[in-house]
């Protein structure tokens, strides 16, 4: 049985998964790049951004990292593209980008 | 020393319960499985158990709290008949390919319609594909003791599967009769304590229970639940082995009764069983070799060692309570005559299906199947393979 998450992937056997697929760490939904659901995506336009930081709390899927007081570039490995950032942003520092 | 008592079978699954004092008890009311959570509730009352109970708001609900306690490290039952068991179905599934444990007691009652509060399999067998272990009685001592052994079973670290401990509903769930009740101190030893290696309680080692598992993973997580089922098989063995050895009294996947030599004989389950019993009793004394298997185990099915006991026979009966409208026979017609499908020579087999909402089944009833198998055995016409008995007719 495979106990490290990290570990559990689509080629290991049906005797290597944990019963009932119990997962026995935290924080583990890191290593699942949810990304590749996203069909549309935001785009962070630096010069506009005042770092009012409104953005990341909105965020459901905790894809925009703050760094001390300040936010960086997109979590693009898990952004799912709901748009709610746009919405929150008062400097329309935050647009789709053009497919 | 074992105690003489007597009581119904819903008392003396709550009296189980009492003696095993689990750490929750999600309960919801449903007839004929009432009595076991009022009985609980006095229990309660009195501090005879320190027994979480929570009254909740629906037997979906009743599940899903037993589900959250036993991944959270607590050992959790409950008890339901009928619609309450199909309004639990989603969580069945739930419960078992999570592989916890729950122990929970089915009265069994017919299903609607037309609406019934009397006993058949329709509840249970219509949840036998639900990945619980299922164990039948035919009266208050074998409920008693499938209910001492069922947490062993179910908790068992090779098979860690929901089960549950079937009886008949207002048969034996309220019928009172004599039965050998355990001591409290030596059911407890027995019982043992629930010691999970993971749960969400447990400080040191944080889980999470019940991830998303589509294509790429639920195939081998299905197979593994199904080599769980498969393992279940040793454990309710070993477990009845040292039931045995404890407290004496004998159990296996099924009874057979008078079957050495018997060229026709009955598949049946539960209280119906001690009727046929009867007959065969009868059957016996004028010299005819009929016999009966009594299935106790239904989940796991034990299907070679159910056609290695039928395989000698000239023409078995497959007694279903439950229809299943597949118009070619009951579940347990198809289980049986599947397991027997690759035996050399197998018995021919008919269905009858029986007893439905609570008809009546009586030993001239049974006496009717085994005359129409020793017909069959003498080289007679199969006749159909499907009927129903019981019921009026033009």
């Amino acid at each position: 049985m495979i106990t490290k998450a990290e570990q559990i992937n689509e080629k290991i056997a049906w005797q290597d998964l944990t019963t009932g697929c119990e997962i026995y760490e935290p924080g583990t939904s890191r290593l699942t790049k949810t990304g590749e659901w996203r069909v549309r995506t935001p785009e962070w336009i630096e010069e506009k951004c005042k770092q009012c930081l409104l953005c990341a709390p909105f965020c459901p899927d905790s894809s925009i990292p703050v760094k001390e007081g300040r936010r960086g570039e997109f979590d693009y490995e898990h952004c799912k593209g709901c748009g709610i950032c746009i919405k929150a942003c008062p400097f329309n520092a935050i647009a789709w980008k053009e497919s | 020393m074992s105690i003489r008592e007597r009581m119904s079978g819903n008392e003396a699954i709550a009296t189980a319960m009492r003696q095993i004092n689990p750490d929750v008890f999600a309960m919801f009311p449903i007839t004929p499985s009432t009595e076991i959570p009022q009985y609980f509730a006095q229990y309660v009352a009195d501090g005879k158990v320190d027994t979480e109970f929570i009254c909740v708001e629906s037997e979906h609900s009743s599940l899903s709290a037993c589900l959250g306690a036993e991944a959270a490290g607590a050992r959790a039952i409950t008890a339901t008949s009928s619609a309450g068991l199909s309004y639990m179905n989603e969580v069945l599934y739930v419960a078992g390919s999570l592989r916890l444990p729950v122990v929970l007691a089915v009265a069994c009652r017919a299903l609607t319609g037309p609406i019934n509060i009397n006993h058949d399999y329709s509840d249970s067998l219509a949840a036998r594909d639900s990945g619980f272990i299922q164990l039948y009685a035919e009266n208050n001592q074998e409920v008693y003791d499938n209910y001492l052994m069922a947490h062993r079973i179910a908790e068992h670290p090779s098979v860690r599967l929901p089960l549950m401990v079937c009886e008949d509903g207002f048969i034996t769930s309220h019928a009172i009769e004599n039965i050998e009740l355990e001591e409290d101190e030596k059911v407890k030893a027995f019982v043992g304590e629930y010691r999970p290696e993971h749960y969400l309680l447990k400080e040191e080692n944080p889980l999470a229970v019940g991830p998303y598992g589509v294509s790429g993973y639920y195939m081998e997580a299905r197979v593994a639940q199904a080599e769980a089922m498969k393992n279940a098989k040793s454990v309710i063995l070993e477990v009845a082995a040292d039931f045995e050895k404890t407290f004496g009294r004998s159990y296996g996947f099924f009874e057979s009764y008078r079957m050495e030599d018997a060229e026709i004989a009955m598949v049946i389950m539960g209280s119906s069983a001690g009727t046929a019993k009867a007959c065969v009793d009868q059957l016996r004394s004028e010299g005819v070799k009929a016999g009966l298997v009594k299935l106790r185990v239904f989940r796991p099915f034990p299907g070679e060692e159910l056609a290695a006991v039928l395989q000698n026979c000239k023409a078995v009966a497959i007694m279903d309570k439950s229809e299943g409208f597949s118009a070619m026979g009951g579940p347990l017609f198809a289980e049986t005559a599947g397991a027997c499908l690759n035996l050399e020579h197998h018995p021919r087999m008919i269905d009858i299906v029986y007893g439905l909402g609570g008809r009546d089944f009586t030993v001239e009833a049974a006496r009717s199947v085994y005359d129409r198998l020793a017909g069959i055995a003498a080289g007679g016409e199969l006749g159909p393979v499907y009927t129903h008995m019981g019921q009026r007719e033009r």
